[in-house]
């Protein structure tokens, strides 16, 4: 994988970035916040604000089903995010880009509307061990629902896919490969366009989890050859309760309706319904129309400083993080893939991370502490959980001095 | 705000102690009594045992993983706990229920229960976040005493 590089202007967009986000400008327990949880959930920028309020104040109504200039206006913001996201991440057709309510109810959809038809008693699907809970368990319902089998390719101690298992596991009987772009939990940025690669070859369809890579990396769905994307509008810097599903669209025209509703049809009577054209087949209902125009925004605002820029800025970031965390006593950092985002989950001696997390937060920093909706990854480090500290594009060295003080004082009070 | 007294009060010497080293820990035998309870917000899990003879705790133990809060409160919990009545045992929990999550001002009645050492617990109050991890033993405990059969959790 190339190095992405920053355009020489970057520099400055990135410092001066951090005034866009007004929730990153206050005092938490008298401290200055330094937010360190943007893998949880990312602060979003003023133009995500006012982009959200715009909408409210002026342009509100339902989407697709009014002659009336409120009416067209919210259908025009609302399809004009959409495209937006096609863009973002090159899908070749705005029909391919599903809105949803996020990256669990994407998988959900796939799950249900891809798999359980097709899934059989002998049928595998293929996951690995890094997996967020959301990218596991809709798996889990499927093959309880369809006496299918959930298999799952291990991890190294460096918390990387076992590729070698991944491809020995590919075999005849697996009818989708799931796979997570980054791991929440640990950052590793699995290989997905090799393994999709592989899986092509065997012509097995490939879902890949993007949540966590997205806020990271530029996304070309295209280059990478999957057949479904799924992710969230929160973890990159837009409002929650929305996301998005790309699917290729000769594998979403071949399927059913998740959910009947409102706006998923053409023609309804009580012997028949006709179904919507992609993507509205998979859109039943009202959708939320002013978190698709606040992740509209969100686009916009990534657009603008350039994804490579952003990934630039976080590796060197990531970098200083690591090397600054390795050098302190008694820590031990989970999840050292030679290929990250920049997230890093560790151990503070033997003081649970919860107590880490409290410590912290009276200091005014926020970090994720807990299991991260991967328990099957803290099952293989045999621990319980981790403190975890994720950067975001607005993150700055300075953040990551005050998180060493900041442990360092939490080794102070448990010594 | 939270004042740097404020986490000395949560991480009390106390505390510390009892985290580090939990009294009862592990399996007493002839369990008579027993439950779950799981912390889902952070994946804590701790086993309780309880040997009754009677209606009075003859013995307790605990087994399991979790913050200093949760390990140091059922170290605290079990070594209270024993040679009370069941009565007893549940008027504390009551009482220690009472203290985390009842303000000053609201009248937290626990001058009717001499808490003890479980007053150690106190500074928990100032950080709503880990009450859960405060009162897990104790609604454990509460679990055993009526028998029942699902783990118990602090959602």
């Amino acid at each position: 994988m190339t190095q992405p590089q920053k355009t020489p202007d970057a520099s400055n967009l990135i410092a001066n970035c951090r005034a866009d986000f007004p929730a990153l400008d206050q005092e938490i327990n008298g401290y200055p916040l330094v937010y360190l949880d943007s893998a949880a959930s990312a602060q979003p920028p003023r133009s995500v604000i006012d982009a959200i309020a715009h909408y409210q104040a002026h342009d509100h109504a339902n989407v697709h089903r009014g002659v009336h200039t409120l009416s067209h206006r919210a259908t025009e913001a609302y399809e004009g995010a959409r495209d937006r996201l096609r863009a973002f991440i090159n899908a070749a057709n705005r029909s391919e880009v599903v809105l949803t309510s996020g990256t669990t109810e994407s998988i959900n959809l796939v799950a249900q509307s891809y798999c359980r038809p097709r899934l059989g008693p002998n049928d595998q699907i293929l996951i690995t061990h890094l997996e967020h809970h959301s990218n596991i368990v809709p798996w889990q319902l499927v093959c309880e629902q369809t006496g299918g089998e959930l298999v799952v390719a291990p991890i190294d101690e460096r918390g990387q896919v076992d590729l070698g298992e991944f491809d020995r596991l590919l075999g005849e009987r697996v009818r989708l490969v799931a796979i997570s772009h980054v791991s929440n939990a640990l950052g590793t940025i699995n290989p997905v366009k090799d393994m999709i690669a592989t899986a092509k070859v065997r012509g097995v369809p490939v879902l890949v989890d993007g949540a966590q890579a997205i806020p990271h990396l530029a996304i070309d769905v295209q280059d990478l050859g999957c057949d479904f994307y799924a992710f969230s509008g929160h973890k990159m810097f837009g409002p929650t309760g929305v996301g998005v599903l790309y699917g290729r669209e000769s594998l979403l025209e071949a399927m059913p309706p998740y959910q009947g509703g409102g706006d998923m049809i053409l023609e309804v009577s009580f012997a028949g319904t006709t179904y919507n054209d992609l993507p509205y087949k998979f859109e039943a209902g009202t959708p939320n129309i002013s978190g698709v125009v606040g992740l509209g925004a969100a686009v916009d605002y990534l657009e603008a400083i350039g994804m490579d820029n952003v990934a630039a800025h976080e590796q060197e970031l990531l970098e200083y993080m690591v090397g600054r965390l390795e050098a302190l006593d008694g820590i031990r950092l989970i999840g050292t893939a030679s290929c990250k985002a920049s997230v890093q989950s560790f151990m503070l001696g033997d003081i649970h991370p919860h107590d880490v997390g409290t410590i912290l937060d009276h200091q005014g920093i926020a970090i994720r502490t807990g299991h991260h909706c991967a328990m099957p990854v803290m099952d293989f480090y045999a621990i319980s959980g981790t403190a975890r500290a994720s950067l975001a594009l607005y993150n700055n060295a300075h953040d990551v001095d005050r998180l060493v003080e900041a442990l360092n004082k939490a080794k102070q009070i448990f010594t | 705000m939270h004042s740097t007294d404020e986490l000395r009060d949560l991480y009390r010497e106390l505390i510390l102690d009892h985290a580090k080293s939990p009294r009862h820990f592990g399996k007493i035998d002839n369990v008579t009594h027993s439950a779950e309870g799981i912390n889902p917000l952070c994946g804590d899990k701790l086993k309780l045992y309880l040997r009754l003879d009677d209606d009075r705790i003859e013995d307790a133990s605990f087994e399991g993983s979790g913050c200093a809060i949760s390990i140091a409160s059922a170290s605290l919990m079990t070594d209270t706990v024993i040679g009370k009545r069941v009565s007893e045992a549940l008027r504390f929990f009551d009482a220690v229920r009472r203290q985390l999550t009842l303000n000053h001002t609201a009248g937290a009645r626990t001058d009717e229960v001499d808490l003890g050492k479980i007053h150690a617990l106190e500074g928990v109050r100032e950080f709503p976040a880990r009450v859960k991890c405060a009162t897990l033993a104790w609604h454990a405990l509460g679990s055993a005493l009526q028998r029942k059969s699902t783990p118990v959790s602090t959602e």
